[in-house]
């Protein structure tokens, strides 16, 4: 049923994304695209004093209800967790709380704002990389 | 010529061909408006492939043996059918492709390869399919050409004031434009384009993959030099398309994919081509698909292109009215008169993907993304919409679910 999937937690954090925003001078950010319905998400970090836990996290974009729910719970997860345990992070984990089966295509949908912090830290951190992500593939015409 | 009746057509008739309809999706009658995307397959193309599989199958073109005589006449046949469902001036113009995409490739590579440099310019237009706007960006770049796209207006359709400033922009030298636009259905004016094409020394390649399903496709009366189609659109199956190019080109032109079939002779230091349309058919083609895309030209001319385009006609207007007494609606495209069954529409604060996942759940299936058209996506400021799509199988029960659908989708997410 459409209500399993859209339930009301879902639809909470859709209609009132939580951290739904932008960090100036961030210390790290990202931008993504899924590129199958064109969702996009940028997600911006602030660091504590210690330059590794993170102490701010926003995100802005547009995308579907799937990857802007899961994306508002990706920001209240992992405030207060360092730049590595933010890169181990199991995708299972963020799939747990989002808590809907999802076909193949949404599980892209669900993944995107995850991914994007992961790039994010990647690029100030040098974190490792998660080995598959939605839609940051993407390929320069040269 | 293809049109040989004005009958019109009955769709609930028809829709007793297609075995897809006989089963439920998600546990109902499934509403299927994604035929823009790829159509459903009557009964008399699926029962040609297992019988040219059973009776008639071998490798064409080389075996001496019956069997092999029978395949290459079944794939013969079907260019012939092709040909004539175009009216091509010769079969020998005629190439098998897997695709209307690799039909557009072939041309970017083995024509402007050759023929593109600094100071030249290729036009498209900023409603093409990717598949003819990313090989001729691509090409313009690896040759150092000028790549250029004619705008559209707020309706989707063409603006062709600015053909005189690309004109000035240096030696025009290609013109791509899709007959019909995927996304909105915009039938464009590509017979225009075609002249204009010809009096600044360009070619015109026209993809006509969203058209020939859906109106007469007369490449003489076109006035093009390549035009791409493609089987799976058409009632056929996937895998095999057809490029028409004029034989003056065809014949200048490089070849495209190299190996066996379109060969004359190698030798260590030398090999030399095949004639056409051989020369650019490489490898084992696909045989059987193809005899099964020339039982679908045969379905579709029986039924009559005219036929299906009025009842796609009476469909989309339809749609278009429905869609329009939904509060927080916005449809895209021309007005009913000049496009094809294609309907592109947004609902207020829902995301595209969002409707299409509630509208499965009512056995409806409809396409929600960019459509492989980003540029024209981002004229309109839009990252998706949901794009209904009609054929000669589609009937207004399918619209009215549709409709009811995107009530239901409003009442959870709007």
């Amino acid at each position: 049923m459409a209500e399993d999937l859209y339930r009301e937690v879902i639809l909470d954090h859709y209609k009132n994304p939580r951290g739904h925003g932008v960090i100036e001078d961030a210390d790290a950010s990202a931008d993504g695209l899924n590129p199958l319905c064109g969702d996009e998400i940028s997600i911006y970090v602030q660091f504590g004093d210690d330059g590794e836990t993170v102490e701010e996290v926003k995100f802005s974009g547009r995308g579907c209800a799937i990857s802007q729910a899961s994306t508002s719970m990706l920001m209240e997860m992992v405030k207060g967790r360092t730049a590595e345990e933010i890169a181990g992070l199991p995708k299972e984990e963020l799939l747990e709380e989002v808590g809907i089966p999802l076909t193949p295509i949404r599980l892209k949908c669900a993944l995107l704002g995850l991914g994007v912090l992961k790039v994010a830290l990647h690029r100030a951190k040098g974190t490792p990389l998660p080995q598959e992500w939605a839609g940051l593939d993407e390929l320069e015409l040269t | 010529m293809a049109v040989t009746t004005s009958k019109p057509l009955d769709a609930r008739v028809l829709r007793a061909d297609f075995p897809a309809f006989e089963h439920l999706s998600r546990g109902k009658p499934l509403a299927y408006l994604d035929s823009a995307s790829s159509t459903q397959k009557p009964r008399q193309v699926l029962d040609e492939l297992r019988t040219f599989y059973e009776t008639s199958y071998a490798n064409v073109h080389r075996g001496v043996y019956k069997l092999a005589e029978d395949a290459t006449a079944g794939y013969e046949g079907a260019r012939a059918k092709i040909a004539s469902f175009l009216n091509a001036p010769s079969e020998r113009e005629v190439i098998f492709t897997r695709s209307a995409t690799e039909g557009i490739n072939l041309v970017a590579y083995a024509w402007g390869l050759d023929n593109l440099g600094p100071g030249d310019v290729v036009v498209v237009t900023e409603l093409e399919h990717h598949s003819n706007f990313v090989p001729w960006q691509y090409v313009a770049k690896r040759t150092g050409a000028e790549f250029r796209a004619i705008p559209f207006d707020d309706y989707g359709e063409l603006t062709l004031e600015s053909l005189d400033e690309i004109a000035a922009a240096g030696n025009v030298k290609v013109v791509a434009n899709n007959l019909v636009s995927n996304s909105l259905g915009t039938i464009n004016p590509s017979e225009r384009l075609g002249a204009w094409a010809h009096e600044q020394g360009a070619i015109m390649v026209v993809d006509a993959a969203q058209a020939a399903p859906h109106r007469t496709v007369d490449v003489q009366a076109l006035g093009a030099d390549f035009v791409a189609i493609s089987s799976h659109k058409m009632c056929g199956p996937t895998g095999v398309g057809a490029l028409w190019g004029k034989r003056e080109l065809l014949e200048r032109m490089s070849p495209f994919n190299l190996g066996g079939e379109m060969i004359r002779s190698v030798k260590l230091d030398k090999t030399t081509w095949n004639e056409l349309p051989y020369k650019f058919e490489a490898g084992t083609p696909a045989i059987a698909e193809a005899v099964g895309f020339g039982a679908a030209v045969d379905y579709l001319t029986e039924i009559g292109l005219e036929a299906i385009e009025a009842h796609e006609h009476e469909l989309l207007a339809y749609a278009l009215d429905k869609l329009g007494e939904i509060e927080g609606v916005t449809c895209y495209g021309p007005p009913p008169e000049r496009r094809a069954g294609i309907v592109s529409f947004n609902v207020d604060g829902v995301h595209p993907h969002d409707v299409a996942q509630v509208l499965d759940w009512e056995g409806i299936a409809i396409r929600a993304g960019h459509h492989c058209c980003q540029p024209l996506m981002t004229r309109f400021g839009v990252a998706a919409t949901n794009r209904a799509s009609f054929y000669l199988y589609s009937v207004p029960e399918e619209i009215d679910r549709l409709v009811d659908g995107i009530q239901k989708t409003r009442k959870l997410l709007g």
